[in-house]
């Protein structure tokens, strides 16, 4: 078969694939966009397992017309980010819940449901309703994202005008072990705004969710995602981020469990002075494989970003890690920092890496590395020397390998809650 | 205390005969030094006894107070009041050396069935210790020897050493690249845990650190055996005319 034989395949499967979905009528507007999103997406077609940017992660069963079923997972621990004060959004199945839900309201704060932002007439949500999504597909395509925007059912819209005290988080239920979200949220935090978002949650049997994030001039945007443990959920996120001038955009992720995860981040730096972390934990056990997709963009002066991604991997799980930095000719004095490091708590288990740069300026300071190894003996015996047991000696060095990723995360509770999972679920597994 | 029988080791990997009939009792409240020159099997004992991995004893015994030493784990060992100061103290990225020294206190202490140390009771033991050690706020919050100069590593060692209490120290070239006022505040810190009771084995190339922590019985090791045993005096004798007299005294033996 020919190349172009091969994408009119492609294409193909994807107009069929595509064909009986239902497109979320709104105003005339969102519909336009809906429909462009689909345009392209019939363009690109849908991933394969033989493009270059899925050849570690099998893209199939996040494609399948019907979602593989996810059991519920049921747990007695209070779920994370419930001790602090927050305004809670509640999704069953991908679905809203007004009704667990808190009022949509706050401090220096615009929230609506995304059905209803993309049915009215709001100058602002028209120019952002994925348009970084659009913005992201050069240089490589990324079609789950764009299906996303054709077709997500619900979502949530938020604007922050100032800075915003409480957190807002976005809590995933997963009720119904066929369920199929498609979720989609725009924030756009105003030049001096501050938002720290929260996520947790399995979501559903199959959820496919992008955020689109605008960091306006001297705006501070902190998010922390804790993706729930139901073990059979699958999940492709996509973070796309435009960052301004003196702003900053911390985002963490912590995932135990799910036997398929693609983390997709892409972020635009496109201001001067400004800072992009993003960072991850992921523990795996077992039927698990978990990939983090990074693309950081550098285009304005002495910026700085941070890729800090750790994985503890073990009875055959998978890791995998693409990473980019892209400086361009203009983004002088930037100073990129990318680490990828897998941590193989036994022979079955694999990490996959694939750290990239790619430099235009002359004068940056840019590094990665990536790592992949089993504990420190040496570590492992000093510790229980001093009367530290195998397995705990064990845990506690792989905390402090987790460790520069959870150090991303500023606030110390949310720190806190977060280690408290790792500790968790490493708990449960000791021997 | 302690009790080495006729100890054979070899490596694990390796055919290579390391211990080659070490015999060696140590008492109660007792001193002993073990010198001898490099590759001669010192490092290897203390390991053997601490229970590192690689290496296989393929004849003797170790007894600490009657307990096979042998067989136990070496958390266990630790438990049952053995410490090994490092030659080389092993570095742990992202544990602070608060969390590890207060870890490693509590795991011991629930082994022999204690109550664990409050947060304030630890914090305030572990504050007048490292005073006297000259180990600063700054290094206890530091990850575990990581960044410590030479001298800072031994320091911590002690400070480990003061803080588990053992009842027989072993301490592997703990003097080795310790300026004058370090080894002197080591040997503080060493003289500082003799009550009587507890016992030390002090390996060691110099007759400097004898000075400071006077040993009652010296040892020559010489490749995987003690050839010679006597008062502080071989310790002089050696820093005088360096092993070869002795080795070649046991060569004609
Ligand atoms: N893990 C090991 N691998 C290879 N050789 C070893 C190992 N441990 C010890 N040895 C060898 O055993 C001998 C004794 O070493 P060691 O106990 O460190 O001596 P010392 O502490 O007296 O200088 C040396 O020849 C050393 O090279
Ligand atoms: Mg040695």
């Amino acid at each position: 078969m020919t190349r172009a034989e091969m994408k009119q395949r492609k294409l193909d499967a994807t107009s069929e694939r595509v064909l009986g979905m239902v497109m979320p009528q709104g105003a005339p507007w969102a519909n336009d966009l809906r429909q462009d999103a689909l345009n392209r997406l019939l363009s690109m077609g849908l991933p394969q397992g033989r493009d270059e940017y899925w050849r570690w992660t099998k893209p199939d069963s996040l494609t399948a017309e019907t979602p593989t079923q996810a059991a519920v997972f049921h747990s007695d621990d209070t779920p994370i980010f419930t001790a602090l004060d927050r305004l809670k959004l509640v999704f069953v199945d991908g679905v809203f819940d007004a009704a667990a839900s808190d009022a949509l309201e706050g401090e220096n704060l615009e929230v609506m449901r995304l059905t209803d932002a993309l049915s009215s007439d709001i100058h602002w949500i028209k120019d952002a309703y994925g348009a970084l999504e659009k913005r992201a597909q050069d240089p490589v395509d990324r079609p789950l994202a764009t299906l996303n925007t054709a077709f997500a059912t619900d979502g949530i819209v938020i604007r922050a005008t100032g800075p915003v005290s409480r957190p807002v988080s976005l809590i995933y239920l997963h009720k119904d072990e066929s369920s199929d979200a498609i979720l989609h949220h725009v924030i756009k935090l105003d030049a001096g705004a501050e938002l720290t978002l929260l996520e947790n949650g399995p979501a559903a049997a199959r959820f496919n969710k992008v955020m689109e994030i605008e960091v306006a001039d001297g705006a501070r945007f902190h998010h922390v995602r804790a993706q729930g443990r139901d073990h059979e959920r699958r999940a492709v996120t996509h973070l796309f981020a435009s960052v301004g001038s003196d702003a900053a955009f911390k985002s963490f992720t912590m995932t135990a469990n799910g036997v398929l995860t693609r983390n997709e981040v892409f972020i635009d730096i496109v201001g001067d002075d400004s800072v992009a972390h993003v960072a991850g934990a992921a523990m795996g056990d077992g039927d698990f494989l978990h990939d983090d997709t990074v693309f950081i963009t550098h285009a304005g002066l002495r910026c700085e970003s941070r890729q800090v991604f750790k994985k503890v991997l073990r009875n055959g799980a998978k890791g995998v890690f693409q990473g980019k930095i892209l400086v361009k000719q203009a983004a002088q004095k930037t100073d990129g920092y990318q680490i990828s490091q897998g941590l193989l708590l036994d022979d079955d288990s694999q990490f996959l890496a694939k750290p990239e740069l790619e430099i235009y300026a002359d004068d940056v300071a840019c590094s990665h590395g990536s790592t992949v190894g089993a504990i420190n003996e040496d570590a492992l015996f000093y510790l229980q020397s001093r009367g530290v047991p195998h397995a705990e000696a064990t845990d506690l060095l792989t905390l402090a390998f987790l460790a520069e990723a959870i150090d991303e995360i500023e606030d110390e509770a949310i720190s806190a809650d977060i280690l408290d999972r790792l500790e968790g679920w490493l708990a449960r597994r000791r021997g | 205390m302690l009790e080495i029988k006729n100890l054979h080791v070899k490596l694990e990997e390796e055919d290579k005969q390391i211990l080659k009939g070490v015999n060696l009792t140590v008492g109660e409240g007792e001193v002993h030094a073990i010198m001898g020159p490099n590759g001669s099997g010192k490092s290897t004992t203390s390991y053997v006894l601490a229970g590192r991995d690689g290496y296989e004893v393929t004849e003797g015994e170790a007894l600490l107070n009657g307990q096979n030493l042998l067989e136990m784990e070496p958390e266990e060992r630790a438990a049952a009041g053995l410490f090994l100061a490092f030659q080389y103290p092993v570095e742990i990225p992202g544990v602070g050396n608060m969390t590890f020294l207060r870890t490693a206190v509590n795991a011991q202490r629930k082994a022999r069935g204690e109550d664990e140390l409050s947060a304030t009771e630890f914090l305030k033991v572990v504050r007048e210790k490292a005073k006297s050690l000259k180990i600063d706020a700054d290094m206890l919050k530091r990850p575990v020897n990581v960044g410590f100069s030479g001298g800072e590593k031994k320091r911590n060692e002690i400070l480990q050493m003061a803080m588990l209490e053992p009842k027989l120290c072993i301490l592997d070239e703990t003097d080795s690249g310790l300026d004058v006022d370090a080894m002197k505040l080591v040997s503080e810190g060493v003289n500082a845990l003799r009550d009587g009771k507890r016992s030390f084995v002090v390996i060691t190339h110099y007759q400097r650190l004898l000075d400071h922590i006077k040993p009652d019985v010296v040892h020559i090791m010489s490749a995987g055996r003690i050839i010679k045993s006597g008062g502080p005096e071989l310790a002089l004798e050696v820093e005088h005319n360096g092993y070869a007299d002795l080795l070649a005294e046991q060569e004609q033996a």
